[in-house]
């Protein structure tokens, strides 16, 4: 099959509107007709439902929480960008787009990524209308602040808590729809299965999660919006029931899977403390606005941060990347931090961190709140205290949860911090429309791959999973569902439920009977191992070919010897977290390969064969400038191509120097 | 900071499931570091009892850091254990000494039932939003994001409130089972906010209305919840939303006006 990315035609600026256009639409009479599936209730998925409830669609949500509220975005907390260039400091939608698809390494599809930046207004529009209590000044209107890999303020936001206010507004809009009949939430229930249908994406097997019944759910398309995959490394950011298993089900019954092996490793995230870990949690990029990153000059400093003097520190990405310093994108911070630890100069006790000091803000803050306040000549604790305060309103809440799980008060002492897996910006292939290689399967937000390249900017995934949700799938679904006006519900007694059924009682009842010795988790953190050591934030050939065995080896090993208590037909998470990391064991070995076959660097994926002198990532164009899709095989996954083209930049060496 | 090692006696509360009777296993534990999460400490117990051939125990969490409202244990006779303004996944051992005995329930009020060991059914909140808890803006009708300014105080005023992450602790911790508090916090951030004006009559009355049929229980005024509460949303929401409840049924002529 030939990829094709359905780009519309026309100049960049105007291919959404042309799309928008001539777009086929459905009539408000027909869409009372028709059913659509979301599966997942996050920025994307909740937008995207409450959106096709106002539309008059019949919509049937799912999502394995408790409540649809308790989806992963509530937890981002920096912010989410949007060129309105309310700081009248030179931005655009050009400029917004331009630095995404640079942050991105021209690693993806120009097109989306404009529209995207079209798109990011209207966002923050129907934020504000739903009562997002967006961070404000004085005189009543918006705020900004910077993020990484820019030199605008363009990112808004709520406090450290953006995710959650941008999702309760989303979830509000949901259950709005919830209220009016137009949709159906399904909490705890997990999409184990998609159905497939002449070709057609029609329905999914899912698992009631409190009754352990398995059930069947028809439509006329489905969209997944089931988020990243960052769980597959076991330690990430991401929160504990992330997971691959919607799409990666869905991948084996059609839907090509691209550029797997894009990871977004988080620099500034709290380091591993020990290996009752259960998960790693991120300090905000937006931290580095103020707080600068610094390791002693020294290999076995004694002294405390605190006492150790200016020279011995080594501010080093003030010192390697002049023009951007600390907010430089987020995969050259992770790998600098990584340099520097490698080399021995990493704090702590454990040696794998670095500090985030803020001790030269609060100063700062202090001094122009005294100045504000016409004190005269304050003394030092009075420029401490009013610091603290400014530093307080910006980043309270991080602070809080710093010392709350380290102990350390970070006004006092600086943060130690390590890089950690955060973000996947691979997932399913999807064309502009966000249609999968199957057809009636749709994929947004961080589930599929779009937009974000081979690395993703801060700010951007809420911008991307709302704009999906809102702006984009709206309109798509509905040239799809065109043909479909005529077709009946979707029967769920047709044999194609009653086949992926039974695939699913029988996977179920395989692992309920290997009855081994050792529990998920443990197969869990070996999976996740041996994928930070050899396909995290470094990665090479004689590494990745070993993991791949590795990988083949501990699957085996799972299947034979894992140990699932309690029952099928109940509730029994130990069996859901079985089924997701059985299908964790798959996407590493295709993460591995995929790392594999991209011999070049680009954005977060570092080959260690393919670096600048200075040791910066070589993107290598002439042969990779494409998105890898891969298509599911029995006999093994074969990669397809699409040719990345450039219309409006010109893929250039990346610099933040 | 001083790093250490305990062993720990667990009550735990075990339920089969929604109709089942339940009632309290001891559990042991032991080298639990000091810089372990109490969910990590629950990790630890699962997979000893795993290895023993016994049924972990059921309990919610997800985001493990606060934020997302999943988890939801009583620990001592307190709704996320110990620490003040703190959810139960971001409590760290450093709370607890060699040989203590920790005692684990599920919330308990008549509108969460118990579905399994300490997992609890919240759905009720789910439907109490659905009563009004939003502001009703179609996508794609909105005016520019700066078109209506709105004060710094009354942004963070409403944001303070908006803080909520829906997890019951406040009804766990009342005696009346209310959720006067979580309601209060939707109410008075939306109230705060012109967006929020037009439906501010209904959505208060509504809602409250609904939170009457799923079984929660009335204010009394005890304070509990606010003492509980992991975001510290004020019990000064409840008199907002007692304020806008008054006006809702006492003016008469229509919304916004
Ligand atoms: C700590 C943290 C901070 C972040 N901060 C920022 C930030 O400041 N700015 C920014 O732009 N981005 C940020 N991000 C990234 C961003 O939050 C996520 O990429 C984004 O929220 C993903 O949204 P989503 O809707 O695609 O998926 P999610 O929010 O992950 O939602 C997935 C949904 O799918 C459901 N689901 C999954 N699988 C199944 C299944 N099999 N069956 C049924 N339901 C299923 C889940 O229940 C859930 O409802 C942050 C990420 C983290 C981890
Ligand atoms: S008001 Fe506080 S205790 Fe109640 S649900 Fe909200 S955050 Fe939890
Ligand atoms: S697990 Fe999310 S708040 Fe505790």
């Amino acid at each position: 099959m030939v990829l094709d990315a359905k780009v519309p035609q026309g100049e960049m600026k105007d291919k959404w509107q042309n799309y928008k256009d001539h777009c086929r639409l459905v009539s408000p009479a027909n869409k009372r007709n028709l059913e659509i599936i979301v599966i997942g209730t996050g920025l994307a998925g909740a937008s995207a439902a409450a959106s096709f409830g106002e539309l008059g669609y019949n919509v049937k949500a799912f999502c394995f929480q408790d409540s649809p509220r308790r989806a992963h975005s509530i937890a981002a907390q920096g912010g989410i960008n949007a060129a309105k260039n309310y700081s009248n400091d030179g931005d655009s939608i050009f400029r917004l787009f331009y630095e995404t698809e640079k942050g991105g390494d021209f690693r993806s599809r120009e097109s989306n990524t404009y529209r995207l930046a079209q798109l990011s207004g209207n966002i923050i529009d129907q934020c504000v209308a739903q009562g997002v209590p967006f961070a404000r000044e004085y005189g009543g209107l918006l705020a900004n602040r910077s993020f990484g890999g820019t030199q605008v303020s363009r990112t808004f936001y709520a406090r450290g808590q953006t995710g959650q206010q941008l999702l309760l507004g989303a979830y509000g809009a949901l259950q709005r729809q919830v209220a009016t009949g137009k949709v159906t939430v399904y909490s705890r229930h997990e999409m184990l299965d998609l159905v497939v249908i002449d070709g057609k994406a029609r329905g999914i097997i899912v698992r009631n999660l409190v009754t352990g019944k398995l059930e069947r759910y028809s439509a006329h398309a489905v969209v997944l919006a089931s988020g990243g995959y960052g769980n597959v490394y076991f330690l990430s950011t991401n929160a504990m029931g992330c997971n691959v298993t919607a799409a990666w089900k869905s991948h084996k019954r059609g839907a090509y899977f691209a550029n797997a092996c894009y990871t977004q490793i988080h620099p500034t995230c709290i380091p591993v403390s020990g290996d009752y870990q259960s998960k790693l949690t991120l300090m905000s990029e937006s931290l580095r606005n103020d707080g600068r990153i610094w390791v002693p000059k020294n290999k076995d400093e004694k002294r405390k941060a605190s006492e150790i003097p200016p020279e011995d520190r080594d501010y080093y990405l003030e010192r390697r990347y002049p023009s951007f310093g600390n907010l430089v994108p987020r995969d050259v911070a992770s790998r600098a931090a990584k340099e520097r630890c490698d080399a021995g100069y990493g704090v702590g006790t454990t040696k794998q961190a670095v500090y985030l000091d803020f001790a030269e803000a609060i100063k700062r803050y202090g001094k122009m709140e005294a100045h504000k306040a016409a004190i005269e000549n304050p003394d030092e604790q009075t420029i401490r205290n009013l610091g603290m305060g400014v530093v307080k309103d910006k980043y309270g809440n991080l602070f809080a949860m710093y010392e709350k799980i380290t102990g350390e008060n970070p006004y006092e002492v600086p943060m130690r911090i390590y890089p950690a897996v955060h973000y996947t910006m691979g997932g399913l292939w999807v064309d502009y429309e966000l249609e999968t290689t199957l057809p009636g399967l749709f994929a947004i937000g961080e589930c599929n791959f779009s937009d974000h390249g081979a690395n993703r900017l801060g700010a951007s995934s809420l911008m991307q999973g709302l704009a999906d949700g809102y702006f984009i799938i709206p309109y798509t679904i509905g040239n799809y569902l065109a043909d479909d006006i005529k077709t009946p519900a979707i029967s769920t007694k047709h044999p194609a439920f009653d086949e992926v059924e039974k695939e699913v009682t029988e996977r179920i009842q395989k692992l309920m009977n290997i009855k081994g010795t050792k529990s998920v988790d443990h197969f869990h953190k070996m999976l996740g191992k041996i994928m930070w050591d050899k396909c995290g934030m470094s990665r090479n050939e004689k590494g990745l070919t070993e993991a791949i065995t590795e990988i083949q080896q501990l699957r085996e090993e799972f299947w034979k010897d894992l140990r699932i208590p309690g029952e099928i037909d109940s509730m029994n998470p130990e069996l859901d977290k079985a089924q997701r990391v059985a299908d964790f064991m798959e996407l590493g070995e295709l993460m591995c390969r995929d790392a594999l076959d991209r011999k070049e660097s680009c954005g977060a994926h570092f080959r260690e064969e393919s670096q600048t002198p200075e040791g910066e990532a070589l993107r290598i164009d002439d042969q990779f400038s494409y998105v890898s899709a891969w298509e599911y095989k029995k006999e093994g996954e074969e990669l397809h191509k699409e040719n990345l083209t450039f219309e409006l930049t010109h893929p250039s060496q990346r610099s933040y120097k | 900071m001083e790093h250490y090692k305990m062993n720990l006696t667990l009550k735990v509360w075990r339920q089969k499931d929604k109709d089942s009777k339940g009632r309290f296993e001891t559990y042991h534990v032991k080298d639990i570091s000091s810089e372990m999460s109490f969910l990590e400490m629950f990790d630890v117990l699962n997979e000893q009892l795993i290895q023993e051939g016994k049924d972990p125990v059921a309990f919610d969490s997800d985001c493990r850091e606060g934020i997302c409202g999943a988890c939801s244990m009583y620990v001592d006779g307190r709704a996320h254990g110990p620490w003040q303004r703190n959810t139960v996944c971001q409590l760290h051992m450093r709370a607890y000494r060699d040989g203590d005995t920790i005692v684990v329930e599920p919330w308990r009020s008549a509108a969460f039932p118990v579905i399994k060991d300490l997992t609890v059914d919240r759905s009720a909140f789910d439907r109490v939003i659905e009563a009004g808890g939003y502001v009703s803006a179609n996508t794609g009708s909105a005016p520019d994001a700066n078109a209506i300014p709105v004060s710094k105080w009354a942004a963070e005023t409403a944001f303070d409130a908006a803080a909520c992450i829906g997890c019951g602790a406040c009804v766990a911790a009342c005696p009346n089972g209310s959720a006067a508090l979580f309601i209060s916090a939707k109410v008075a951030q939306l109230a705060y906010l012109p967006q929020g004006d037009a439906e501010r009559k209904t959505r208060v009355v509504n809602m409250m209305e609904q939170a009457k049929k799923e079984g929660f229980g009335n204010c009394g005024s005890i304070g509990n919840c606010e003492a509980e509460c992991p975001k510290g949303i004020s019990i000064g929401n409840i008199a907002k939303r007692n304020r806008e409840y008054m006006r809702a049924v006492t003016s008469t002529g229509p919304e916004g006006i």
